[in-house]
C-alpha cells in the first residue's frame, strides 16, 4: 500500500466512529419528522377551507360573495338567519373549521349606496405556530377575491362618477378570533400569529442557549474532574458520595438561576413592550394579552425546575465523559433534546400537533419552558402544572440516578456497557 | 500486629478478572509494596482499599474496619494518591491544601502548615497550580496526602514521571512520615525504589500475588542482586 493510501486509510479509520455519525443521523430523523409534519400541513393548505356562512341578505353582492365562498370552500354549515351564529360557531368549532362569516342583511344595499359592505368574521383559530395561521390566510385571500368581484361588478356599472377608493375596497371586516377560550376582538389570526412568533422565535432559542450553555457548564466540570484525576482524591476523601453530588448540583443550579434571573430581566422587558396588543382601527374595542406577576413567577419557575433537569441530566452524561473532548461529544444528546422543542414550538402550536409528536414534545423536559409563556398568555395552565410536575419528577430521577452512578465503579471507570445477556440469564433463572 | 487485611480479593470488570483472589497482610508501622507490570491489578487493588472501586468478592479490613461495610469509616483514616492524579489548576497550590483540609475535622491551620512543609514549594505555594512543573504539583500532591496524618496511606507510583533529585526527595518524605506511624501501601514499577523504601513487598502479576516478604530475604531465596531480578526469576 502506498502511504497516502495507509494514511488515508488509518484517517477514514479514526473518523468512521458512531460520534461522528450519530449526530447527522439524528439530525436527518429530526427534520425527516419535520418534514413530515410541515408535509402534512401543505396537504392541509391544499385542501378548500372549512368554513361557516350566514347570509342574511339576498342582494347582488351577497350573491357574488356567497358565490365565491361554495365554490371555493368547505361549507359546512349555512344559514340565512342572523341568529344563528352561536350554533355556527360550535358546529365550526366542532368541524375544526376555519371561519364563520357573516354577511349582514344591509351589505348590498350598502354597497349600492356608496358604502363598505361588512362582514363579519369570526376565525376560530386552532393553534399559535407560524404554521398554524395558513388555513385562515387561505379564507383571507378568499375575501379578497369577494372583493375583486365586487369590484369588477362596481367598474361594469361605471356611470362615470366612480369613487375609486371605495370601488377598489368595497367591504370592510368586523373580526373576533376565538382562540384557546380567548375572545379576541378586532383582531385576526394573521395578527396574532404575527405576534406570537416573535416569542415562538425568540424565546426558544433563548431558552436552547440557556440550557446548552449551562449543561456544557457540567459536563466540562466533570471531565475535566476526570481528567485531571481530581475526582479520584475527592471521592477518598472523608465526604459522602450525595454531598458531592448534591454539591456539584445546587452549585450548577445557582450559576442556573442567575442565568433564569437575567433572562427573565430581558424578557420582561421584552415581553412589557410587545405583549400589549391593542387595536386602534375603526374605534374597536380594545384587549391586551398579556402575564401578570404569578405568570412571570410560574414561568420562572418552569425555566428554573427545567434546567435543574438539564443539569442532572448533563451531570448524568459528564459521568460518562473519559475526558473534555469527549465531553464535548456528550453535549450532543443535550442540544439535539433542545433543538427538537424549539423547531416544533416554532412551527405549530402544542394542541394542533399529532398525537405521536405531542407525546414526544411533552416527554422533552426543555420543551415546557418554551411552551409556558405561550400557554399562559391564552390561560391553560393545565398543560403548564403538568409539565412542571412532569419536569420535577424527570429532574428527580435523574439526581437520584447520578447519585447511584457515583457510588458505583462506573464513576471511576467511565464503563457504560451493561451485560445484557447476564441480566436476561439471571432473569430466567 | 496486623492493621490491613487483605483476603481472597476478586474483582472482576465485565468479563475481565483484572484481580484474581489475593491475600497479604500490612503490619503497623510497616511500608508494603505492591509490585508488577503494566495491567498486573496493582493499580485496581489500590484503588479497591482506598473505597474508589467496589469489591467482587474477598474481604479488606483497615484496622478493624470492615471496607465493604463501612466504605466511610475507611475514608476517615486513609489517604490515596492516585498515579498521575491532579489538583484543581484555578486553584493556588494553598487554596488547594485548604480546600482539602476542609473535609476534615482535625485543626485545619496546622494541617495546612504541615501540606505547605512537606510540598516545600517556597513562595510558588501561593501561584495558581496551573503554572507548577509536574514535579512540582506531584509534590503538592504528596503534601496533601500526608497532611492529614493518616493512619493508612495509599500511595499509586509516587514518583512515577519526576527527576531524580524530585523523586528522592518523596522518598524521603514517605519514609519519614512511616516513621511517625502511618502505615504506607504503595506500588511502584520502580524495583531500586521498592527496595529501598518498603519493608515488605508483594509480586503481582496478571491478577494474582506471586511472591510474598522482605526484599533482602526475597533476594537471598532467589540468589539475585535485586528485585528485578528476583521479579523476572518468579515470573518465568
Amino acid at each position: 500500500m502506498s502511504s497516502l493510501g495507509n494514511i488515508l486509510l488509518k484517517e477514514i479509520k479514526e473518523l468512521m466512529t458512531p460520534a461522528t455519525f450519530l449526530p447527522i443521523i439524528i439530525i436527518a430523523l429530526v427534520f425527516g419528522s419535520m418534514g413530515g409534519v410541515i408535509g402534512g400541513i401543505e396537504e392541509e393548505f391544499q385542501e378548500p377551507p372549512t368554513i361557516a356562512l350566514i347570509n342574511s341578505d339576498n342582494g347582488k353582492f351577497s350573491q357574488i360573495a356567497a358565490n365565491v365562498f361554495n365554490q371555493t370552500s368547505d361549507v359546512q354549515f349555512y344559514s340565512s338567519d342572523i341568529n344563528d351564529k352561536n350554533e355556527a360557531l360550535s358546529n365550526l368549532k366542532e368541524k375544526e373549521g376555519v371561519a364563520l362569516l357573516v354577511i349582514n342583511q344591509n351589505f348590498s344595499s350598502d354597497i349600492e349606496n356608496g358604502k363598505n359592505g361588512t362582514f363579519e368574521i369570526y376565525w376560530v383559530m386552532q393553534g399559535g405556530g407560524i404554521l398554524d395561521s395558513l388555513s385562515s390566510s387561505v379564507v383571507e385571500s378568499l375575501i379578497n377575491f369577494v372583493d375583486t368581484s365586487i369590484t369588477k361588478e362596481l367598474i361594469s356599472r361605471n356611470n362615470g362618477s366612480i369613487n375609486t377608493t371605495f370601488v377598489l375596497k368595497p367591504t370592510t371586516r368586523n373580526e373576533t378570533t376565538y382562540f384557546k377560550d380567548k375572545e379576541l376582538k378586532g383582531i385576526s389570526p394573521g395578527e396574532i400569529a404575527g405576534f406570537l412568533s416573535q416569542q415562538s422565535t425568540f424565546i426558544p432559542i433563548i431558552m436552547m442557549m440557556i440550557i446548552i450553555m449551562a449543561g456544557q457548564i457540567v459536563i466540562s466540570s466533570m471531565a475535566l474532574e476526570k481528567e485531571n484525576k481530581t475526582l479520584e482524591t475527592l471521592l477518598t476523601l472523608p465526604v459522602k458520595r450525595t454531598s458531592i453530588v448534591a454539591g456539584k448540583i445546587i452549585a450548577a443550579a445557582i450559576v442556573g438561576l442567575i442565568l433564569v434571573v437575567i433572562y427573565m430581566f430581558g424578557m420582561s422587558g421584552y415581553l412589557s413592550s410587545t405583549l400589549q396588543l391593542q387595536t386602534s382601527a375603526t374605534g374597536a374595542s380594545s384587549f391586551d394579552l398579556s402575564l401578570n406577576s404569578i405568570d412571570m413567577i410560574l414561568i420562572g419557575v418552569v425555566v428554573f425546575v427545567s434546567l435543574v433537569a438539564a443539569l442532572a441530566l448533563c451531570m448524568f452524561l459528564g459521568t460518562l465523559a473519559k475526558n473534555f473532548k469527549s465531553a464535548q461529544t456528550l453535549t450532543f444528546p443535550i442540544a439535539v433534546l433542545v433543538i427538537i422543542p424549539m423547531l416544533l414550538t416554532m412551527f405549530k402550536d402544542f394542541d394542533t400537533l399529532p398525537l405521536t409528536i405531542k407525546a414526544l414534545l411533552f416527554g422533552i423536559p426543555f420543551s415546557h419552558p418554551m411552551m409556558a409563556p405561550r400557554a399562559l398568555l391564552f390561560g391553560d395552565y393545565i398543560l403548564v402544572f403538568a409539565g412542571l410536575i412532569y419536569v420535577s419528577i424527570f429532574a428527580l430521577i435523574m439526581i437520584f440516578i447520578v447519585v447511584w452512578v457515583f457510588k458505583t465503579d462506573r464513576i471511576v471507570t467511565g464503563t457504560t456497557k451493561f451485560n445484557l445477556n447476564k441480566i436476561f440469564k439471571k432473569k430466567i433463572k | 500486629m496486623t492493621a490491613v487485611e487483605v483476603k481472597n480479593l476478586v474483582k472482576n470488570y465485565g468479563d475481565l478478572i483484572a484481580v484474581k483472589g489475593i491475600s497479604f497482610d500490612i503490619n503497623e508501622g510497616e511500608i508494603f509494596g505492591l509490585i508488577g507490570p503494566n495491567g498486573a491489578g496493582k493499580t485496581t487493588t489500590l484503588r479497591i482499599i482506598s473505597t474508589l472501586l467496589t469489591i467482587t468478592s474477598g474481604s479488606i479490613t483497615v484496622l478493624g474496619i470492615d471496607l465493604k461495610k463501612k466504605p466511610e469509616m475507611i475514608r476517615k483514616i486513609i489517604s490515596y494518591l492516585p498515579e498521575d492524579a491532579g489538583a484543581y489548576k484555578n486553584l493556588t497550590g494553598k487554596a488547594y491544601l485548604e480546600f482539602i483540609a476542609n473535609f476534615y475535622k482535625q485543626e485545619k491551620e496546622k494541617m495546612v502548615e504541615k501540606g505547605i512543609e512537606i510540598a516545600d514549594l517556597g513562595t510558588r505555594i501561593n501561584d495558581k497550580v496551573d503554572t507548577y512543573s509536574k514535579g512540582m504539583k506531584r509534590r503538592l500532591l504528596v503534601g496533601r496526602a500526608l497532611m492529614t496524618a493518616p493512619k493508612f496511606a495509599i500511595l499509586d507510583e509516587p514518583t512515577a514521571g519526576l527527576d531524580v533529585n524530585n523523586a528522592q526527595e518523596i522518598r524521603n518524605i514517605i519514609k519519614n512520615t512511616a516513621k511517625k506511624g502511618t502505615i504506607v501501601l504503595l506500588s511502584s514499577h520502580n524495583m531500586l525504589e521498592v527496595e529501598y523504601l518498603c519493608d515488605r513487598i508483594a509480586l503481582i502479576d496478571n491478577g494474582l500475588i506471586v511472591e510474598e516478604g522482605k526484599p533482602l530475604e526475597l533476594m537471598n531465596k532467589y540468589n539475585a542482586k535485586n528485585i528485578e531480578e528476583v521479579f523476572i526469576k518468579v515470573v518465568k
